[in-house]
């Protein structure tokens, strides 16, 4: 009974540790299938998370920090927008830039805030469910951006595949020119994706700042960004794919912990490794299928659009 | 209804290509000042102690040729496979990787009497260090597609995960009261220094070699070409036969090795050991600098200056103002935004106003 006991916080862990890359990947996969390339999901993250936290800790109210942490995600997400859409910039260089501004952004607002604690999110239990062996905890026992983050699952995919407005964002991204041709508006609904990429970013950023450590530290997202940017790949944006991914990379972040929580003998930066070389062994295992990856891939991902061109 | 309008220029403007990265500066610094100002800082001295003090001595002219070195090595490579849409961005941990290849090297040859030989047999190592780890991006994108953004980013933080391990582990100095740091390296496994009174040493010849002979490649080789066709028209360049996996693998492998150089040149050179933090970001920032410096040899070296004086200027904010350091990095987003919104001047003309009716 041990294991099993051992079991139960660990998938709740995993719950956990899969949230913000949940958020984060889910908003990039809306942003790409209207055909936008955003890199710059690690610096929306970060910029969330710092806004959140510095939001939450001056009013008080983890609600108005996990809203701050959206509204400041999508107001840097806004300069990637205009850049790329209205400027027709380079999509890699700009979301390379938005990541390299995020990291200095985000230590800049956060200098006062390091090493600030701030109180745990309450958990929503759910009497009775709560105490079941090991699931209970971990399906009924999270606190409210949790089951957002899960909520978002269908809630993406039914945008995307059962809306009217979705159609138009996937047409968008697949073909600009007939999108445009049909008299759809292609700047502006892609920049409504790229807002709410944003906001999804940043909504995991202040997930990490509020909940899960919960503190603000310089660096603090550790590259789930580009982990999250990986995942729409490994789930060949398709949404609910996005959630088997996200878990996968909660457990192994998780596995990697509770091997050290063991004692086994490995260093413990080697075990650190383990989630960024899972990420480059599932690209890989992915990538492979070019002809899949062709057949899923947004036809217009990255590419400029200019009406006149 | 709009309030202006972009209109495609015949051909790309030249002069646009060159005046946009000084507009770009000129953006940043007006933005600077609003900064400073916001933050409650006389912005003029603020800018001042930021941009100009650092390098109004010799010294300080020195550190900047020391920050430009590893900057200027790093990007060349890096502006080669841009150009060929080889978006290598893991430079930082090949970077890590040539300083953990080339400082093994210098320990391992530690207390044994080493001659000249040792320096050039670290610089080797380190180049086949960066190497080593930018071709597992090169390998995994030949062979099988996987995007080179992401795993050369992923293994940048595999890359300072291993640091972190080696100085905690097998390069610690043994008399070192258990600090995560090597030994100080012997004099046969320090860089010279180049100009007395400074901190410059030879990795900054590197550096103008390098610059060189990106030049020579891009503008005098066939290789040069094949790299410009496959980055302008890869459906031209297949069909003239050129073997864009061969360019992948030479972006790779060009950039990766210039970046190991210029992790040897950081422990041989100011730092003089291991230790867990050798670059503050220098394979990010030649990211900024390869395109502020228009992916050409040239523009790189002043770009190089330039990023370099951002960070010198933020460690001198640091004290004089108590700024955080990470100002730095404001800066360099900020430069690298401005430079990319106003690149559209290049291939288009700007009208404001409603669109007229066509002519």
């Amino acid at each position: 009974m041990t294991e099993l006991a051992l079991l139960g916080p660990i998938l709740a862990a995993m719950m956990t540790a899969a949230t913000p890359l949940l958020f984060a990947a889910l908003g990039e996969l809306v942003v790409e299938k209207s055909g936008v390339l955003n890199l710059g999901v690690e610096g929306m993250m970060l910029v969330g998370a710092v806004c959140g936290f510095a939001a939450a800790v001056t009013t008080g109210s983890s609600t108005v920090g996990f809203i701050g942490g959206a509204a400041a995600g999508a107001a840097v997400s806004a300069v990637f927008g205009v850049l790329v859409l209205f400027l027709l910039a380079n999509q890699v260089a700009t979301g390379l830039a938005l990541t390299l501004f995020g990291i200095g952004l985000s230590a800049l607002i956060g200098q006062g805030f390091v090493g600030i604690p701030l109180a745990d999110l309450p958990e929503l239990n759910v009497p009775g469910l709560t105490d079941l062996p090991v699931i209970g905890k971990a399906l009924f026992g999270q606190d409210a951006l949790v089951y957002l983050a899960l909520f978002m699952v269908p809630a993406v995919h039914w945008f995307l595949f059962h809306t009217r407005a979705g159609l138009k964002l996937r047409a968008v991204g697949e073909n600009q020119s007939a999108a445009h041709a049909l008299g759809y508006k292609v700047i502006g609904i892609r920049f409504l994706a790229v807002l709410f990429g944003g906001a999804m970013s940043g909504m995991a950023g202040a997930y990490l700042s509020l909940s899960y450590t919960p503190m603000w530290a310089e660096g603090l997202t550790g590259g789930r960004g580009w982990i999250a940017v990986a995942l729409v790949v490994f789930a060949t944006w398709k949404p609910a794919r996005v959630l088997v991914g996200a878990w996968l990379f909660g457990g192994v972040t998780i596995a990697q912990l509770h091997i050290q929580g063991l004692g086994i003998e490995v260093p413990s930066q080697l075990l650190s490794m383990l989630p960024y070389i899972a990420t480059v062994v599932v690209l890989v295992v992915i990538s492979r299928d070019v002809a899949r990856i062709r057949l899923n891939a947004p036809a217009s991902l990255g590419k400029v659009f200019h009406p006149d061109a | 209804m709009s309030l202006f309008r972009l209109e495609p220029r015949g051909e790309a403007s030249k002069t646009m290509l060159y005046a946009t990265p000084l507009l770009a500066v000129a953006l940043t610094l007006a933005s600077g000042f609003l900064l400073f100002l916001a933050l409650g800082f006389d912005p003029v001295r603020a800018l001042h102690a930021f941009f100009v003090a650092p390098v109004s001595s010799l010294r300080g002219l020195g550190e900047l040729a020391l920050k430009a070195t590893p900057l200027v090595l790093c990007a060349i490579g890096l502006s080669i496979g841009f150009r060929a849409n080889v978006w290598n961005i893991g430079a930082e941990g090949q970077l890590t990787l040539g300083a953990i290849a080339g400082g093994g090297v210098a320990l391992a040859f530690y207390g044994e009497g080493a001659g000249w030989w040792l320096l050039p047999l670290m610089m080797l190592a380190g180049i086949a260090g960066g190497m080593l780890w930018a071709a597992i991006p090169a390998f995994l994108r030949v062979r099988f597609n996987a995007s080179e953004i992401l795993t050369s980013l992923m293994l940048t933080y595999v890359a300072l995960l291993l640091l972190n391990y080696m100085v905690n582990g097998p390069y610690r100095d043994p008399d070192g009261f258990a600090f995560p740091e090597s030994r100080l390296f012997e004099e046969a496994a320090t860089l010279p220094i180049l100009i007395a009174g400074t901190r410059v040493h030879l990795g900054a010849l590197f550096a103008l070699l390098a610059v060189a002979g990106g030049w020579v490649l891009m503008a005098r080789t066939f290789i040069g070409f094949q790299i410009k066709v496959i980055g302008l028209t890869p459906q031209a360049a297949g069909y003239a036969g050129f073997s864009q996996k061969r360019i992948i693998w030479l972006c790779m492998l060009l950039s990766g090795g210039l970046a190991g150089l210029a992790g040897v040149g950081e422990i041989a050179g100011p730092i003089g050991q291991i230790t867990p933090s050798i670059s503050p970001g220098y394979g990010f920032t030649a990211i900024i600098v390869a395109f502020l410096g228009r992916l050409h040899p040239l523009g790189i070296l002043l770009a190089g200056l330039l990023m370099a004086l951002s960070f010198i200027g933020g460690e001198a904010a640091q004290i004089e103002l108590s700024l955080p350091k990470a100002i730095t990095g404001v800066f360099q987003g900020m430069l690298l935004f401005f430079l990319l919104a106003t690149d559209v001047l290049i291939r288009y003309r700007v009208r404001f106003g409603a669109r007229r009716a066509a002519a």
